[in-house]
């Protein structure tokens, strides 16, 4: 055998690229092998930390690379010296790869939607929510074929019609029919998609009261990196506020000329009964933040200067939630969506859902915003007695509201 | 009409008494050449998007190990990696700059300011640009933005950090983040600079096509790119200007005491002056760019897979017109449709219904223009050059990245889903990916034109199937994470009960994120090691119908040395059959092609048709048709 021939060889370039992954992996040992003997002095960890070794790595597999790549050519060169057609059909090789991209693409998604799709937020615990977890789980079937079918298409093309010299490809400019259904057919799935999305979306933002069943209002309050929560108290209605009251006892600058302000009660967390319609009145005091409750399907800005408000009906309550879920210590959340800031991160609130005895008697525990302090600041009677008739308090109110006014009109 | 034939007359004239004395200067750093501009915008835009890849790494790292320590860190980073971990506003700013440079820099000027300058000359048949020296005023505008963005790295508060949309208040307060002090500032000159670019490049783009095409390329023959291109810029030249209002309010905010998008603001006890404004204004303006700024991204990159698929299915494109008129679609709805990425911010939720309904018709130019991808796909006798590896590869992430928007462009649904990971995950892969996958597409697609050299086609094919494979693993599992309620731009992932289950996610996305930043060294390897070592290239190497293949490979100040040719045909007569070869040119009139010409090739000209009838009579077909 000459050595040209033996150069040329086709086994002999296999065999020269075994040999060289071989030698390097074999160095590899060694280096392992060396920082083994060494592990008594050194602390590998620094060492694995070290961007050195990480940069070495990489220079091996790019010469690895090169190294392959280099006895392709050579293969190739050789069958181009014995006249041979060429050595490697790359179209065939990239046609294999895409059919077998395909397939395993499609296991992959699979084994996406079967296994992180079982990690996801549980069923919707909220009236609307239902109804958007229904849509979402139509839009995922419906997306879902047309990705496969696609698919299937896209790689199943690119395998069949692969170059061959033998053949031409057909010339099929157009074809107005066909072009016209595939214009129709996504035009009216979309459009019942958009008329259930409108649908929905009308009945969570365009809510008519419902007089029997006056939903509780509940205002969150934003701001660099917390959530203050303001419950009405025993007139319904949270008061009114002015940013311009802020100081360091007022925080919200709740306005307490407002008698409807007196008995707004703040609360550590958000305890809601189950059933109840809620109305969210969302505000911030400093930059855009999100109100984002993903297990009632609810996020609305909280946007400075404006009031935002979203209204919901929980229905499943925080213990059931812990036995659908099997998770004891399951709590509903809500957090910041909205990039605010270095703590963005961690803004977080507890929501409970309960059954309507508890939350009244949870309620009654929680202290109002008005304490003795800011009564002084509003020139108000300090310590009145906490449960006065309504009418009564309204008398007292209205006449320390105008010496409040007097006070802030100086 | 006169003043253009004199101008070629000019021109002509110009190359043949050779080249005026081009210093370095002249030549390579403020030249007017439509091909060099080109080239400078492309190597640009592929370092600014090393760098914003590089940045991307960092804060996968953080993501991926929110409590280990990496001491490299610190030496790169110093105080804002302190004891090797990232801090969380150096976080924010990481994620701020990756979205800032890979949308405007990378997409935008990279990808439609490379391929622009360089095909529309040479497709339509043009010695150059309209206007060459505004041309160049543009890449220098972009150049400068470039300087100024990454000089935000070198300033104590560091660069802006309130996400690449830098919503007011955030942005325009320098107590609520470091980053929205001086960082903001050069954020914004920057902007304004990259803008001005924009627009005299893209006036410039329109004004080329529509006044300077060769004898015979009337509009409905010229190449899918130019399509593209052209309606990419009048979307630009509408759009961006919008940005510039925005931008401009928010420097007076910042700077001059205004308050256009501040109002009622308490930073902890300290109650702000302003009043009246509102922060959601700035959410439309930006967002009335924004949502053009997406198609702008996307449709040259749609525009140069199409040419690449039709040249590498050696099949004519399917349904030429519809690619048009779906082009023309996108262009026009997508200036209605930027309310839905404010369905949660407390825009009125009438709007929200309407803007829903907008944004899902604009799913269906998307649709016809995927299924036209396959159709062309379809019997086709596909050769899988890099090019066309990654104009496939962008089909794909297009189907993949433009479903999960009829989730997000449903209001209902995008109230859960609404600033989490769905949407990170959404607009990587459509936006992305497949715009990244366009661009390489066009560069392993014309290098040849740019540099005269061929890439190595070997390590095209290890660079696509490494960033392929690698993008999906990066982006397909962060769906879920949306999904289960995870927002974005988050710094880490251990304050939540819930969310620490994703960190074995984040690790694995991390690794492929790596393994694709990797993958990369193989393409910028091949880019400039071809440069200067690359195989010469043939005059048309991919045997392509459109004009700027008979352009010379060496280049030349007016890209034709003689007349500039003319055009008889459309650009996608592949395979034609009656034809000995399986493409024609551009170039090549229907009398030398009498065994192949269709009736519907006439356009109706009854006195060709009746040439062609007499000849098919003389020369009755016997084996060569079919």
């Amino acid at each position: 055998m000459s050595l040209r021939k033996f150069i040329t060889n086709k086994t002999t370039a296999a065999l020269a690229v075994i040999l060289t992954v071989f030698a390097n992996t074999s160095v590899f040992a060694q280096d392992a092998a060396a920082g083994a003997a060494a592990a008594t002095k050194v602390d590998m960890g620094e060492v694995y930390k070290s961007v050195i070794f990480y940069i070495l790595v990489f220079l091996a597999i790019c010469l690895f690379i090169a190294i392959v790549g280099k006895a392709i050519r050579v293969y190739e060169l050789s069958r181009e010296a014995q006249g041979k057609p060429v050595g490697i059909n790359w179209n065939r090789v990239h046609a294999s790869l895409f059919a077998l991209f395909l397939v395993l693409g499609l296991y992959g998604v699979y084994w996406e939607y079967t296994v992180h799709g079982a990690m996801l937020l549980p069923d919707a615990a909220s009236v609307h929510g239902k109804r958007i977890d229904e849509m979402f789980n139509l839009t995922l079937i419906i997306t879902t074929i047309v990705f496969v079918v696609t698919h299937i298409l896209l790689f199943g093309f690119s395998y069949i019609y692969r170059y061959s010299a033998k053949r031409k490809a057909y010339y099929y400019p157009h074809n107005n029919l066909i072009e016209k259904i595939w214009t129709i057919l996504p035009a009216l799935v979309l459009t019942v998609l958009v008329l259930m999305g409108f649908l929905t979306w009308r009945s969570i933002f365009f809510k008519v009261d419902d007089p029997k069943n006056m939903p509780i209002q509940i205002e969150v309050t934003s701001e660099q990196f917390k959530w203050s929560i303001r419950y009405p108290g025993a007139d319904g209605v949270v008061g009114h506020k002015n940013y311009k009251l802020t100081t360091a006892s007022n925080t919200l600058g709740i306005d307490f000329k407002d008698l409807k302000s007196r008995d707004d009660q703040m609360a550590d967390e958000m305890v809601i009964p189950v059933g109840k319609p809620v109305k969210l009145i969302l505000t911030s005091k400093d930059v855009i933040h999100s109100f984002y409750m993903p297990h009632f399907r609810v996020q609305l800005n909280t946007v400075p200067g404006m009031q935002t408000i979203f209204e919901f009906t929980p229905t499943i309550t925080t213990a059931e939630m812990q036995q659908k879920t099997n998770d004891p210590n399951f709590k509903y959340l809500f957090y910041c969506a909205k990039i605010c800031g270095s703590g963005h991160y961690n803004m977080q609130k507890v929501v409970r859902v309960v059954s309507m005895e508890e939350y009244k008697t949870w309620l009654a525990e929680q202290k109002t915003y008005l304490n003795d302090d800011l009564r002084k600041q509003f020139n108000l009677p300090v310590a009145p007695a906490p449960a006065q008739s309504g009418t009564d308090s309204a008398a007292t109110d209205s006449a320390a509201v105008k010496t409040n006014q007097m006070a802030l009109n100086k | 009409m006169s003043t253009i034939a004199l101008h070629d007359e000019h021109n002509h004239d110009h190359a043949d008494h050779g080249h005026h004395k081009e210093t370095l200067i002249s030549k390579y750093i403020f030249s007017m050449d439509h091909k060099m501009i080109a080239k400078q915008f492309l190597i640009t835009g592929i370092i600014m998007a090393v760098i914003a890849m590089g940045l991307s790494i960092l804060f996968r790292i953080q993501l991926a190990w929110p409590d280990k320590n990496f001491p490299f860190l610190e030496t790169f980073l110093g105080k804002w990696a302190e004891g090797g971990r990232i801090k969380s506003d150096f976080y924010l700013a990481l994620v701020t700059i990756h979205g800032t440079i890979m949308v405007f820099f990378v997409l935008t000027a990279g990808l439609s300011g490379t391929f622009s300058n360089l095909l529309i000359p040479l497709q339509i048949g043009a010695r150059d640009m309209a206007s060459p020296f505004l041309n160049m005023l543009s890449y220098w505008f972009f150049f400068t933005a470039c300087v100024v963005m990454m000089a935000s790295f070198f300033i104590q508060t560091g660069p802006a950090s309130g996400g690449w949309t830098v919503y007011p208040p955030l942005s325009a307060l320098p107590t609520a983040i470091p980053g929205s002090g001086m960082g903001m500032t050069l954020w914004l000159i920057s902007m304004v600079l990259f803008v001005a670019s924009s627009l005299m490049g893209g006036i410039n783009y329109v004004s080329t096509i529509l006044n300077m095409r060769t004898k015979g390329m009337d509009l409905w023959k010229m190449p899918l790119t130019i399509w593209a291109f052209f309606l990419t810029a009048i979307l630009g030249i509408l759009s961006f200007p919008v940005l510039v209002a925005g931008v401009v309010l928010l420097v007076f905010d910042r700077s001059f005491g205004t308050s256009f998008y501040l109002s009622d603001i308490v930073m902890g006890t300290n109650i702000l002056p302003n009043e009246g404004g509102s922060p959601i204004l700035w959410q439309h303006l930006f967002w009335f760019l924004g949502h053009p700024e997406v198609y702008i991204v996307i449709m040259p990159a749609l525009g140069i897979s199409s040419e690449v698929i039709s040249v590498n299915s050696r099949k004519p494109i399917f349904g030429y017109h519809a690619m048009v008129y779906s082009l023309i679609g996108i262009t026009v709805l997508s200036f209605i449709v930027w309310g839905h990425h404010m369905f949660v911010t407390g825009m009125n939720p009438l709007l929200g219904g309407v803007f829903m309904i907008t944004t899902l018709i604009i799913a269906v130019p998307s649709a016809v223009k995927t299924f036209n991808y396959l159709a062309t796909l379809w019997r086709g006798n596909i050769r899988f050059t890099p090019a066309m590896l990654f104009a496939i590869g962008l089909v794909s992430f297009f189907i993949s990245g433009g479903l999960t928007g009829i989730f997000l462009g449903n209001a209902s649904l995008d109230i859960n889903l609404h600033d989490t990971y769905f949407v990170v995950a959404h607009f990587h892969l459509v936006m992305g990916s497949a715009a990244i996958f366009g661009m390489l597409a066009g560069v392993y697609h014309w290098y040849p034109k740019m540099f005269g050299r061929m890439m190595n086609a070997k390590l095209g094919y290890l660079h696509f199937w490494l960033t392929f494979i690698a993008a999906y693993l990066v982006f397909f599992p962060l769906h879920f994470l949306g999904l289960d309620g995870v927002p974005r731009r988050y710094y880490a992932f251990t304050e939540f009960e819930f969310m620490k289950k994703w960190l074995t996610v984040n690790v694995f996305v991390t690794w492929a994120a790596i393994m694709a930043a990797l993958a990369q060294v193989a393409f910028l390897f091949n880019f400039f090691y071809s440069i200067y070592k690359g195989k010469k290239a043939p005059q048309n190497p991919w045997e392509s119908n459109t004009l700027e293949w008979t352009a010379p490979v060496e280049h030349l100040h007016g890209n034709w040395p003689g007349e500039i040719p003319t055009v008889y045909r459309w650009p996608y007569d592949y395979s034609k059959p009656g034809h000995d070869a399986d493409f024609i040119p551009q170039t090549v009139p229907f009398s030398q092609t009498m065994s192949s010409n269709l009736p519907h090739d006439f356009e109706g000209n009854a006195e060709a048709e009746k040439i062609q009838q007499d000849w098919e009579i003389a020369n009755p077909v016997t084996e060569n048709k079919g």
